[in-house]
């Protein structure tokens, strides 16, 4: 009776309200904007903005022709880039061994090294302290051994030792997104492969790198921007006249009070880290076009 | 010097069985067994040929009238091809997956190893690729002993089932693959590409990537691209199980023509599915639980079953437990079928008063209407599916037993509930020593299906 009731009952259309697309896309927008559009623009108007007042080029001016400025960015490119072919190289060979060589704890250590990039830099670079620093085990180990009182390994304090502890934190970065790209290469692709005459250096070669390059470049393009605006490692490791940019703002901006000078340095980096996020599109939009990998960013 | 082109048929081999099966199939005389100990000539190696382009043959392929014009595809593999299992037994982790397993594959000769998931055959197909190491037992391919050779060394080529194309790669890359691999001169692989994919219909798809196939064309490319090689012996893992049943159908002929065209290529086929085997192997090799049960010519496991298993899984059966009477032939044996007198076949010799299976295949039961006749069956209509080009009845016998009959268009239609009688010839009823798994309770006939 009920439902003969309600089916009595004239329907009304419900009106469903479209909202138009652009709608969608305004709240994502005010918050990239607020967040960390408009903090930007406030560094560049401030890169254009002199302590004597008004706008002009002379704060870029004077940090471009300055020679710390210069040693600054080429230090930054070379560790940075030195650090990223480290990773890519070490990454690549330890996350083949994880995945395709089988051995008790293969999984445990991956699982470790989920665990290692919640890890802040600076442990790294004080663990390295403590083995390779002037007090550490290997300078104790070889001063007890040859009798010197010197101090035999000496890196740690240079652009190497920086460079070593870049390697040594970044690395797992790139092995994360290439282990789960290993985890997707079919074992029957590998076993045909070698069924067909291929030794291991061809099957790595030509069947799982090209298929893995697509996480090999996320990894190595994430390495290396984390690289060039690494703080903390080259801040630990006291590394004796390596400055970064990175460690240049903080001392323009913190010790010298030059805000100026400091966020021209700071826009630089970041047109250095657009630019290779930039380069890195390009090359993978270049393999797809080549019918390169099915696994894409 | 290179051995001359030498056609072998499984034909010209005559038969000793391999232990699991000697002592159960006695006297067949036309089930084919390989006789030839493996030939190891030390020294031999096929690889050194491998990069040969002139082949001396015997043979011509056939040729389809639209190919007239190009040269037939030299694929054919090189003479010695073969596969030889001696005792191989396979563990992990203290379970034996594969146990004393020795099969013998001549050169040219399909053998399909069948049988349920869980009964070693893909192991054994392991245990020749290389991918799986033997606790014990030798494997040799061409005569040559491979049980320690890594799989790039074996010169085999393998198809799986899930293709394992390359897939950044374009076909005729694929293709090239394993040329590139075992080093063929740069100037001949575009000429033996070609061939493969000519051979497999697939020419005009050597520019694209796998992505833009179809599941068929890509099985087709993993073919072309195992046979670019010139393997000594082609190994098949279920490679059509991926396909639905009309590009199944499809391939299994394609699969029939070229072995015809490459007849010295050994095959070893692994699959659960009874048609394919039946379809494609010169020989079916049968398996359960990790062991080889029967091994025979496709009609010979068909039609004289050497177990219940092997009745049951290749080819739908009906298997009755029987009490074998006094008198009569081989092909003449009076048994008695919960009372009801039977005349039955018996391959072997089995003792009065004891305990068979008598296994009829469900088309060789037909509806009878005389009572006096020989091999009757009474029972009553329990279901009847309509298939198409046959009608299945599930027959209920009065002792509480099942039997299925396959029958082309009844004369009288026949419903559930309806009483029947059904008939067989006694040519028909093989008597099997032991009794089927189950045997009091219901036959489970189409047991092959899964």
């Amino acid at each position: 009776m009920a439902s003969a009731a309600l089916g009595a009952m004239p329907t009304r259309p419900r009106r469903t309200r479209v909202l138009r697309p652009g709608v969608w896309i305004l709240p994502p927008l005010a918050a990239l904007g607020f967040a960390f559009l408009y903090p930007l623009a406030l560094v560049a108007l401030q890169s254009f903005s002199p302590d004597d007042g008004g706008h002009s080029v002379e704060p870029w001016r004077q940090v471009l022709a300055s020679a710390a400025f210069r040693n600054a960015l080429w230090n930054t490119v070379w560790i940075a880039s030195g650090a990223t072919a480290g990773c890519v190289v070490l990454g690549f060979f330890l996350a083949l061994v994880i995945a395709f060589v089988p051995f008790p704890g293969a999984r445990a250590l991956g699982r470790f090294i989920d665990t290692f990039l919640a890890f802040p830099s600076f442990l790294i670079a004080l663990a390295l302290v403590f083995i390779y620093g002037s007090a550490g085990m290997a300078n104790s180990l070889l001063t007890g051994l040859t009798g010197s009182h010197g101090t035999p390994i000496a890196f740690l304090a240079t652009p190497w030792g920086v460079l070593l502890a870049e390697v040594t934190y970044f690395t797992p970065f790139v092995m994360r997104p290439l282990l789960a790209a290993f985890s997707q290469v079919e074992t029957a692709q590998i076993e045909t492969a070698s069924s067909l005459g291929a030794r291991p250096w061809r099957i790595v070669h030509q069947v799982i790198l090209p298929e893995a390059l697509p996480s090999l470049a996320a990894g190595g393009s994430l390495a290396l921007v984390m690289c060039l605006n690494e703080f903390g490692i080259v801040l630990f490791t006291g590394a004796k006249g390596v400055t970064t940019l990175p460690t240049l703002v903080y001392s323009r901006a913190i010790l010298q009070s030059d805000y100026p000078a400091a966020c021209v340095i700071a826009m630089v980096n970041v047109l250095l880290s657009v630019a290779l996020y930039g380069v890195y599109r390009l090359c993978l939009r270049g393999r797809h076009r080549r019918g390169g990998s099915r696994a894409g960013a | 010097m290179r051995d001359s082109y030498r056609p072998v048929r499984p034909s010209a081999l005559t038969a000793t069985p391999s232990h699991a099966t000697r002592d159960r199939i006695p006297a067949a005389p036309d089930r084919r067994y390989i006789t030839d100990p493996p030939d190891i000539r030390p020294g031999w190696n096929p690889y050194t040929r491998i990069g040969n382009t002139a082949l001396v043959a015997t043979r011509t392929p056939p040729r389809s009238p639209d190919r007239s014009a190009a040269p037939p595809p030299d694929l054919r593999p090189h003479s010695r091809s073969g596969i030889d299992f001696q005792e191989i037994t396979v563990a992990y982790h203290g379970a034996v997956v594969l146990d004393r397993f020795t099969l013998s594959v001549a050169p040219g000769e399909v053998v399909a190893l069948l049988g349920p998931s869980g009964s070693g055959k893909t192991t054994a197909l392991r245990t020749v690729a290389g991918f799986t190491t033997p606790a014990s037992g030798r494997v040799y391919i061409g005569g040559r002993d491979v049980t320690a050779l890594p799989p790039y060394e074996r010169g085999i080529g393998m198809v799986v089932q899930q293709y394992a194309l390359f897939p950044h790669m374009r076909v005729d890359q694929n293709v090239a693959f394993g040329l590139k691999a075992r080093k063929v001169t740069r100037r001949d692989i575009p000429g033996r590409v070609s061939e493969a994919l000519e051979l497999t219909g697939m020419a005009s798809f050597a520019a694209r990537y796998p992505r833009e196939l179809s599941g068929g064309q890509q099985q087709r490319v993993a073919i072309a691209r195992a046979l670019a090689i010139r393997p000594d012996v082609l190994l098949l893992d279920e490679p059509l199980s991926a396909l639905d049943a009309r590009l199944r159908s499809d391939m299994l002929t394609e699969l029939a023509r070229l072995h015809r065209e490459l007849p010295d290529l050994s095959v070893l086929y692994v699959t659960h599915d009874q048609i394919e085997a039946l379809t494609l192997a010169d020989r079916i090799a049968v398996m359960k639980d990790a062991r080889l049960v029967d091994c025979g010519t496709p009609q010979q496991l068909y039609r004289r079953p050497g177990d219940t298993f092997t009745a049951s899984f290749v080819g739908d059966a009906n298997l009755l437990p029987v009490t074998v009477e006094a008198g009569g032939g081989p092909h003449d044996t009076p048994v008695r079928l919960d009372g009801t007198p039977l005349r039955a076949t018996a391959p072997t010799p089995l003792p009065t008063g004891s305990t068979a299976t008598l296994c009829i295949r469900p088309h060789l039961l037909r509806i009878v209407r005389a009572t006096d006749a020989a091999n009757l069956l009474r029972g009553t209509v329990a279901h009847v599916q309509w298939r198409g080009a046959t009608h299945r009845l599930l027959v209920d016998l009065p002792a509480g037993r099942r039997i299925t009959a396959d029958l082309t268009e009844p004369q009288v239609p026949v419903g559930p509930g309806d009483p029947v009688t059904l008939g067989f010839d006694a040519e028909d009823a093989i008597l099997l020593g032991a009794l089927p798994d189950g045997a009091d309770r219901v036959p489970a006939p189409g047991g092959a299906d899964g």
